[in-house]
């Protein structure tokens, strides 16, 4: 069972506050830099242990430059990654050096959207699970070997994979193996960025259904990027939409889904084909197209697609606001409006 | 005729169909060995009509659509079946029997049956503009498909018509854009535009919104809804997306292994599914009501190996109503079972496969 949100009194495992990532955009011969590209602006967010939120949106809404800012993949422009360490002692990751993030490295980790290209396909499932063992100390073979068997039935895949390499194996196999990779070092955040978009449907449902098990077994916290609003319901406790670098609404997911609190939300929520043919969404079509990070509109940046436009919002920016407790949107109208879910028309 | 189920009017259709597939087959000699990619399919397409096939991959979906296209390339052959094309009101060809790179397949390609691929970026050439490449492609077929030799000055006039129909503003400056300047939802609208330029009648749709946001998708797809009306084109629609299949299509394949498993009627295949693996697949899905972090129902085991096909019913492995004597020793006929209905599986038919 969900709750819905009583105020967990703990520190969050993860606290993202105000995050930038500006690209520069570089023109003519000098490469003189003539703007950036705002792909990251002013996000925060927190991450229970134990939870997983869900971090929506269409691409070029920045969420996965979000997530590889947490994992430090690149470096944040400002902002701070407030991450919980094991000794329950507060550390911001953002502005570490690399030999400073090297132990924290395996505590959080990541598992790709692509099962093809996330693996080396000239190591075998040993080398490529047992890499991040290496790297992290595990320095006998024995005991990498021990340790790969036990991730690969932990995934679901026999031992005796282990020296098999990874052509041999479906997208559903590889996706599972790339689990097992990330979670090698036993780590305590895990961020999974689409990790099941490019999977069949029922390999999907067999991927978010092992995600689940390992979440309660291992106590896992994640990060999901992804989407497919359906998959993000699915799995996900609370929910973080963006929109153009920004966050636009954030709240529990069972909330999202029964009364969002943003167009852009509900739009995107119409946006799902619904599988039966006596729900019609022939009405559903959001219109215009996700403007650039780099020349924003005035206002909300959500107005010139907005339905519910008002002359304030073309002016006005608006802020994440906390509406009722747990529940955040980026809107003016947040109070007036009445967003349905799937169902909503007109 | 008595009203039965429809999703639309086009299911009521009772003229002769536009497209016949009968036993199709097509197989691939490997070095491993003969892969089966398409195994037996049979459907119809009338006028007008949306047909969708669903399936995962491997299932042979696409496969079906090159064979239809004549696109099938070595080791690739298609070693049996029919594709009746119907040119005429008594004038059917046999696609499957036509040279692929003879003439009448040439003027049929790319004109009377139109493709929509998947991944509109490698479909355009990026060193000529968009609008270059509709103007050959209406120059090309325009005597066959306008009646009249179309010049260049007109063909440029069509195509810009065709940009406002496909909903690309300022139609006049994007038809002279390079496809990789065009976002991927106008890319996807200009290919439309490409598919529809020779006004075919058959329009084949491979996963047309499969690389694109679900909003982008939404529009794309009222975008081909609405064409649909209004040219009354056929449309063969191919994806794994059952959402929408549910959305666009009047009527249903599903295939699996290079099988067609069941099909029907758009309403019934959603909501009386016959085919242990059609209920399973729906089963499957998150869904926007029900319950969740819960686990999903699953379809149990992983999809065979193309060499290592299962005997008997290809699904039987992973079948939850499998029956041990019967579905591992023989493989079920796509049977009839009700108006435009039919279903392979041994618990709806006792026929076989001749062995």
């Amino acid at each position: 069972m969900t709750s819905v949100s009583v105020v967990d009194s703990a520190a969050p495992l993860l606290d993202v506050r105000g995050l930038r990532k500006f690209f520069p955009i570089a023109k003519g011969v000098f490469r003189r830099i003539v703007g950036h590209v705002r792909a990251v602006d002013d996000v925060s967010f927190t991450v229970r242990e134990g939870e997983t939120l869900g971090l929506v949106g269409e691409s070029g809404c920045g969420k996965t430059t979000a997530s590889r800012c947490i994992l430090r993949a690149i470096d944040p422009t400002s902002g701070q990654v407030l991450y919980r360490t094991r000794g329950n002692e507060v550390v911001d990751l953002a502005p570490m050096s690399r030999a400073q993030l090297a132990p924290l490295r395996r505590d959080i980790q990541m598992i790709f959207q692509d099962p093809f290209g996330s693996l080396n396909p000239r190591m075998t499932l040993f080398d490529n699970v047992g890499e991040p063992l290496l790297v992290n100390g595990v320095r006998r073979r024995r005991e990498r070997m021990d340790r790969v068997a036990e991730l690969l039935r932990l995934v679901g895949l026999r031992p005796e994979f282990m020296h098999r390499f990874p052509h041999a194996f479906s997208g559903g196999q590889r996706q599972r193996i790339g689990i097992a990779r990330a979670l090698a070092t036993n780590p305590r955040l895990v961020v999974a960025d689409e990790p099941v978009s490019a999977l069949d449907v029922s390999v999907q449902a067999q991927v978010l259904n092992l995600l689940l098990e390992l979440q309660s077994s291992l106590r896992l916290t994640f990060v999901f990027v992804a989407h497919d609003l359906s998959v993000v319901r699915h799995i996900s406790d609370r929910v973080a939409v963006m929109y153009v670098g920004q966050l636009v609404e954030l709240a529990p997911t069972a909330a999202v889904f029964a009364r969002p609190r943003h167009p852009y939300t509900a739009a995107l929520m119409r946006a799902v084909p619904v599988p039966d043919p006596r729900v019609s969404g022939a009405d559903a079509v959001l219109i215009g197209e996700v403007p650039s990070p780099a020349s924003p509109p005035s206002g909300c940046y959500f107005h010139p697609r907005c339905r519910f436009v008002e002359e304030r919002c073309r002016r006005e920016a608006p802020v994440l606001r906390e509406l009722i407790p747990g529940h955040f949107a980026r809107c003016h109208l947040a109070e007036q409006l009445t967003l349905g879910g799937g169902g909503e028309t007109g | 005729m008595p009203p039965i189920h429809t999703a639309t009017s086009a299911d009521s259709n009772t003229g002769e169909p536009l497209l016949r597939v009968r036993d199709l087959r097509v197989s691939f000699k490997l070095d491993e060995g003969m892969v089966r990619a398409v195994d037996g399919v049979s459907f119809d397409v009338f006028p007008g009509q949306v047909v969708g096939i669903v399936g995962e991959s491997g299932c042979g979906k696409s496969v079906t659509m090159k064979a239809i296209l004549q696109l099938i390339e070595p080791p690739g052959r298609i070693t049996s079946g029919e594709i009746l094309y119907r040119q005429g009101p008594d004038e059917a060809i046999d696609l499957s029997r036509l040279p692929p790179r003879g003439q009448t397949m040439r003027a049929l390609r790319g004109a009377d049956i139109a493709l929509i691929p998947q991944e509109p970026m490698a479909a355009f050439s990026p060193v000529h503009t968009v609008g270059e490449q509709i103007v050959e492609a209406i120059m090309l077929h325009g005597r066959q498909r306008y009646g009249r030799s179309i010049n260049r000055h007109d063909a440029r006039a069509i195509t810009v018509d065709l940009f406002r129909d496909v909903g690309i503003s300022i139609p006049e400056q994007r038809i002279d854009a390079y496809s990789w300047q065009l976002s991927g939802g106008l890319r996807q609208r200009a290919m439309i535009a490409m598919a529809l330029s020779c006004k075919p009648r058959l329009l084949i749709a491979d996963e047309p919104t499969t690389a694109i946001d679900v909003t982008t998708q939404a529009q794309i797809l009222a975008l081909l809804r609405e064409l649909q009306r209004k040219y009354d084109t056929a449309i063969i629609f191919i994806t794994h997306d059952l959402g929408v299949i549910a959305q666009m299509a009047n009527y249903v394949v599903v295939m699996y292994l290079g099988r067609v498993m069941e099909e029907g009627p758009v309403d019934e295949i959603f909501h009386t599914p016959r085919h242990p693996y059609t209920r399973a697949l729906l089963r499957s899905i998150p869904s926007m009501q029900g319950e969740t972090r819960t686990a999903l129902p699953i379809i149990k085991g992983t999809l065979p190996h193309p060499f290592n096909r299962p005997s008997g019913c290809p699904f039987h492995p992973r079948c939850d109503d499998v029956m041990p004597e019967r579905c591992t020793k023989a493989v079920p006929v796509l049977h009839s079972v009700g108006q435009r209905r039919a279903v392979s599986c041994f618990l709806h038919s006792e026929l076989a496969e001749p062995a």
